[in-house]
C-alpha cells in the first residue's frame, strides 16, 4: 500500500525548537505537580504492630497515617448524642502471603480477634457508624495517634470479606 | 446436566479460540485464504458457544442451583429476577465470563463487516481479537470457573468441577446472596456499560496492530476504528457516571468519587481514550502526529487489561474487589507480553509512521489539541502513579504507603483548568495557523459575557480564589460556544434563504462532527461545573434530634417528623426517616433518608433522602436512631452545591455522541472522508 498525503502545501515555516520548549514546560508543570503534592500527601500504611513500634521510636508525632486491623465486636460503643464511636483493633499482617497462609482474609481477621498475645489498639471516631463495622471486619483507618495512645481516625474504612464470595454458607444438605 | 453443558461449550471455545488465532497466522504467512476464511469463521463460532456458556449460568440462577458454588455465592431464592441476572456479574466468576461473552460478542459483529479493502488486515484483527478471548477464556476455565460444585467426600465439603471419586453432590437450602449494596438500578446498567467500554477499546486495538504488522501507514485503521471507540468511550463514560451515581445514591458518604483504586482504573483507559480520540482528529484533518493514536491505542488496550487485573485479582482493598485470587501473575505475563509485543512493533515502524508536517503555530487547533492530549497523560500517569505508587514503595524501602484523594484532587484541579482554557480557545482555532490577532477577534465578545458569569457569583458572597477561577474558565467555555453557534448559523443565513429551523438543523447536517464535538464539550464543561460546586461548596454537619426538632444547614433547615420500622416481603428490614424540607420558613419538600437491613445477608445499606435542584442538593444521611424513636435520630446532612450539573453534563455528553452517529442526510454534502460508516454495520 502507498501512503496517502493528502493536503500538504503549506510550506515548513514553523520552529520545532519553540513547540518542542513549549511542550517541555507543560510536561515539566505536570511533573511538578505531581511530585509536590505527593509528597504533600503521602501517607505511612501500617499495621498495628508497627504503630506501636513507630511510636516507641517517637517517629509518628503529629504525622497523618494510614492503618489496618481486625475490628474486635465486644468492644465497639457508640454514643448517638455525641457521636463517639470507639472501639479497639488487633494487629493483622500486613503481608498478603502470610494472611494466604492463614487460610485467606477472613481467616486471619479470625485468628487476630482471638489471639489474646496479639497487640490492639484503641481507635475513636466522631461521626455516622458504618453500614460495615462488626467484629471481624477489617478496619482501614486514616487519622493520628494521639500522646495518650488512642487513635483518633478521621476516616474509616471496612471490609468485611466474609459478605463477598468465597465463604462455605452455614447449611449444607445432600 | 447444565452446568457440564456451560462449561463444555465455555472448553470448545478456548479450543477454537486458539485454532483461529493458529489458523489465521499461518493463512497470512502462507497466503492462503481459506485458512484465514476459516480462522474467520472460528471467530464467528465462539460467540454462539459462550452465549450458550453463559446461559448456562443464567439457567442456574434463575433455577436456584445452589450445588453450583458461584449460584450459592451470589444469589438466593428469594432475590427478584433481574437482580439474579444481574448476579452474573456480581461476583468474580460470573463477571469475568460476561467479560469474555462480550468480547466475543464484538468479534462476532467484526467479522459482518466487508473486508474487501481491508483484507490485509482480516487475518491479523482476528488473531488479537481471539488471542485476547482466549486468554480470558483461559482464565475462566482453569482458575475462575463459574460452574464449581459443593460435593460431600467423607463427611467433608469440597468444590471442585468434576465429580470427585466417593462424593455426593451437596447444595446449600439458600444461597447468600447478592451484596445488598449491588442491589441498585445503577449496578443493574454500571457493570455491563464498564465492560462494554473496556471490551470495545479491543477492537480499535486490533486494528492498530494489523495497521503496523502489514506496515500500512495511511490512515486507513483510524477510519475503521473511529466508530468503535467512540462507542467504547461513550460506554466506559457512562459506566463512570453511573458508578460515580451509585455512590452518591448508595454508598451514604455525600460524595461521587473516592479516587478508590478501582474507581481509579476505570478513569485511566477513558483518560487514554480520550486523548485517543483527540490525537485521531490531529492525524485525519492534518495527517501529523501519526505514531500518537498508535501509542495512545496500545496504552488504552494494556489499561483495559490491567484495569481487570487491578478489579479481579483481589490486589487491592476496595468496595469493587471480591475475593483474593490466584490469576495475578498470568495478568501480569499477559500485560508485559502484549506492551512490549505492541512497542516492539511500533519502534520497528517508526519510520513509516512518521510524518512529514510540523506545527506552524502554538494557536492552531492541532497545538492545541496536542497540548489537550499531554494534559489527559498528565493526569493518566498522575493517577497511575497513585495506584502503584504503594506497591513501588514497599519494594524500594519495605515501608507500605499510600496516597489518598487529597494527592489526586491537588493535581487534578490545575489540570482540569488547563483543559478549561484550552476549551475556551480552540473551537475558535483553526488547523494549521493562527494568529493572535485572530484570536482576540474572535474572544472579546466572549470575554465580556464570561466576566458576567463570575461577577454574578462574587456578588452573591464567593471568595474562593479557585472557585472564581473555575466558574469564570466554565462560563467562557460557554460562552465562546454559544457566539461560535451563532456566527455560523448568521454565516448560513446571509447566504440562503430559509427558516431558522432550517438553519440550525442544517448548519448541523453540514458539519456534524464539530457540532457533535461541541454538545460533548459543553456537557463536560456542566460536569466540571458540578464537580467545582461539590468540591470547593460541600458543607455538612449532623445530629442527634428529638421528633419536632430542626437542624440547620446552608438556606435550608431540616425537621425530622417521624421514624417508621417495618419489614417487606423481600426479607429487609427498613427503616424510613421522614423529613421536612424548609426554607425561610416555608415546607418546600419531604425526604425519605432509610436504612435498609438484610436478613439474608445480614448486612444493611445506607439510602440517602435528598432534594434536588439545578441549584443545589440538600442530602441526608439516617445514621442511627434511639430505642423510643420519638426521642431521637442521628442524621449526617450534606450540602451540595451544583451536583446536579454532573448528571445533566453527562446526559449532554450522551446526547452529543448519539448525534454523532445519527445517519446522514442525503440533501448535505457527501460525508467527509473520515468517516468509517462502515465500522460499526455488522
Amino acid at each position: 500500500m502507498n501512503d496517502l498525503h493528502p493536503i500538504d502545501a503549506e510550506p515548513r515555516k514553523g520552529k520545532p525548537l519553540k513547540f518542542i520548549i513549549g511542550g517541555l514546560v507543560i510536561v515539566a508543570a505536570i511533573v511538578y505537580l505531581i511530585v509536590s503534592s505527593l509528597q504533600a500527601n503521602v501517607q505511612y500504611f501500617l499495621t498495628v504492630d508497627e504503630v506501636l513500634e513507630k511510636q516507641q521510636a517517637g517517629e509518628l508525632s503529629g504525622r497523618n497515617i494510614r492503618l489496618s486491623g481486625a475490628v474486635v465486636g465486644d468492644t465497639i460503643q457508640y454514643d448517638m448524642d455525641t457521636l463517639e464511636l470507639s472501639f479497639t483493633i488487633v494487629h493483622v499482617p500486613g503481608d498478603l502471603e502470610m494472611v494466604e497462609e492463614e487460610g485467606g482474609l477472613a481467616a486471619a481477621l479470625h485468628n487476630a480477634v482471638i489471639d489474646p498475645a496479639r497487640s490492639r489498639l484503641e481507635v475513636v471516631y466522631y461521626g455516622a457508624r458504618p453500614d460495615l463495622l462488626q467484629d471481624e471486619a477489617q478496619a482501614i483507618l486514616t487519622g493520628e495517634l494521639l500522646a495518650n495512645g488512642i487513635f483518633k481516625a478521621d476516616e474509616l474504612l471496612l471490609k468485611c470479606p466474609t459478605k463477598y464470595e468465597g465463604s462455605v454458607p452455614d447449611q449444607i444438605e445432600s | 446436566m447444565i452446568a457440564e453443558i456451560g462449561f463444555g461449550s465455555l472448553f470448545i471455545s478456548l479450543i477454537i479460540s486458539v485454532y483461529g488465532v493458529i489458523a489465521a497466522i499461518y493463512g497470512e504467512r502462507n497466503h492462503q485464504r481459506k485458512w484465514v476464511f476459516s480462522a474467520k469463521q472460528a471467530m464467528r463460532l465462539v460467540f454462539p458457544l459462550l452465549t450458550l456458556s453463559i446461559g448456562s449460568l443464567i439457567f442456574l440462577i434463575l433455577n436456584n442451583n445452589f450445588e453450583v458454588v458461584y449460584v450459592a455465592s451470589v444469589s438466593s431464592i428469594n432475590m427478584p429476577v433481574y437482580l439474579k441476572i444481574t448476579a452474573i456479574w456480581g461476583g468474580q466468576a460470573g463477571s469475568m465470563l460476561f467479560w469474555s461473552w462480550l468480547l466475543a460478542g464484538f468479534g462476532f459483529i467484526v467479522t459482518f463487516r466487508k473486508w474487501d479493502r481491508d483484507q490485509d488486515f482480516l487475518p491479523w484483527v482476528i488473531a488479537i481479537c481471539l488471542g485476547t478471548i482466549a486468554f480470558f477464556v483461559v482464565l475462566n476455565t482453569f482458575f475462575e470457573n463459574p460452574f464449581v460444585r459443593y460435593w460431600q467426600v467423607n463427611q467433608e465439603i469440597v468444590q471442585s468441577f468434576v465429580h470427585p471419586p466417593g462424593g455426593i453432590q451437596v447444595a446449600p437450602r439458600n444461597g447468600g446472596g447478592l451484596n445488598p449494596l449491588l442491589r441498585h438500578p445503577g449496578m443493574i446498567i454500571h457493570p455491563p456499560m464498564q465492560y462494554l467500554g473496556f471490551v470495545a477499546f479491543i477492537v480499535p486495538y486490533a486494528f492498530a496492530m494489523a495497521s503496523l504488522i502489514t506496515g500500512r501507514s495511511d490512515d486507513r485503521w483510524i477510519q475503521l476504528s473511529r466508530p468503535w471507540a467512540i462507542w467504547a468511550w461513550l460506554f466506559l463514560s457512562l459506566g463512570l457516571i453511573l458508578g460515580a451515581r451509585w455512590a452518591y445514591d448508595v454508598l451514604g458518604w455525600g460524595g461521587y468519587w473516592g479516587w478508590d483504586p478501582v474507581e481509579n482504573s476505570a478513569l485511566m483507559p477513558w483518560l487514554s481514550g480520550t486523548a485517543f480520540l483527540h490525537a485521531v482528529l490531529i492525524q485525519e484533518k492534518r495527517n501529523m502526529f501519526k505514531q500518537w493514536p498508535i501509542v495512545l491505542i496500545i496504552v488504552t488496550y494494556n489499561l483495559v487489561i490491567f484495569g481487570t487485573f487491578l478489579t479481579r485479582s483481589g490486589l487491592l482493598s476496595s468496595v469493587h474487589s471480591f475475593a483474593r485470587s490466584s490469576i495475578g501473575p498470568i495478568f501480569l505475563a499477559f500485560i508485559a507480553l502484549t506492551f512490549i509485543a505492541s512497542f516492539w512493533l511500533l519502534s520497528s515502524r517508526w519510520e513509516k509512521f512518521k510524518s512529514r508536517q510540523v506545527l506552524t503555530s502554538f494557536f492552531s487547533k492541532e497545538a492545541l489539541i496536542l497540548i489537550t492530549i499531554i494534559l489527559f497523560l498528565g493526569m493518566l500517569v498522575t493517577t497511575f502513579w497513585g495506584v502503584i505508587f504503594p506497591n513501588i514503595s514497599e519494594l524500594v524501602t519495605g515501608q507500605k504507603v499510600t496516597v489518598g484523594p487529597p494527592f489526586y484532587e491537588r493535581v487534578a484541579g490545575p489540570i482540569l483548568g488547563g483543559v478549561l482554557v484550552i476549551m475556551v480557545i480552540c473551537p475558535l482555532a483553526v488547523w494549521s495557523f493562527v494568529s493572535f490577532k485572530h484570536l482576540g477577534k474572535l474572544l472579546w465578545k466572549p470575554f465580556i459575557v464570561s466576566l458576567l458569569g463570575v461577577l454574578l457569583p462574587i456578588y452573591g458572597g464567593l471568595t474562593k480564589v479557585p472557585a472564581v477561577i473555575a466558574f469564570w474558565l466554565v462560563a467562557f467555555v460557554l460562552a465562546v460556544n454559544g457566539f461560535e453557534f451563532i456566527r455560523r448559523t448568521r454565516l448560513r443565513r446571509r447566504s440562503q434563504s430559509e427558516s431558522l429551523f432550517q438553519t440550525i438543523s442544517g448548519v448541523f447536517q453540514r458539519n456534524k462532527r464539530s457540532y457533535s464535538a461541541m454538545i460533548i464539550h459543553v456537557g463536560m464543561v456542566f460536569m466540571a461545573l458540578g464537580i467545582i460546586g461539590i468540591e470547593f461548596f460541600q458543607t455538612e454537619t449532623q445530629g442527634t434530634i428529638a421528633e419536632g426538632q430542626e437542624l440547620q444547614l446552608a438556606s435550608y433547615t431540616m425537621e425530622y417528623e417521624q421514624l417508621d420500622i417495618f419489614n417487606t416481603s423481600d426479607d429487609r428490614n427498613v427503616a424510613r426517616a421522614v423529613i421536612l424540607v424548609k426554607k425561610d420558613g416555608q415546607v418546600i419538600d419531604e425526604i425519605y433518608p432509610r436504612r435498609d437491613f438484610y436478613y439474608d445477608s445480614n448486612q444493611q445499606v445506607t439510602i440517602p433522602g435528598v432534594r434536588s435542584t439545578l441549584v443545589d442538593d440538600f442530602y441526608t444521611i439516617l445514621v442511627d436512631w434511639k430505642a423510643v424513636t420519638s426521642e431521637g435520630a442521628t442524621f449526617k446532612v450534606y450540602h451540595n452545591p451544583l451536583v446536579k450539573w454532573l448528571w445533566i453534563g453527562a446526559w449532554t455528553i450522551i446526547l452529543g455522541v448519539v448525534v454523532t452517529s445519527l445517519p446522514d442526510n442525503r440533501s448535505t454534502r457527501a460525508g467527509s472522508r473520515t468517516r468509517g460508516r462502515d465500522g460499526h454495520r455488522n
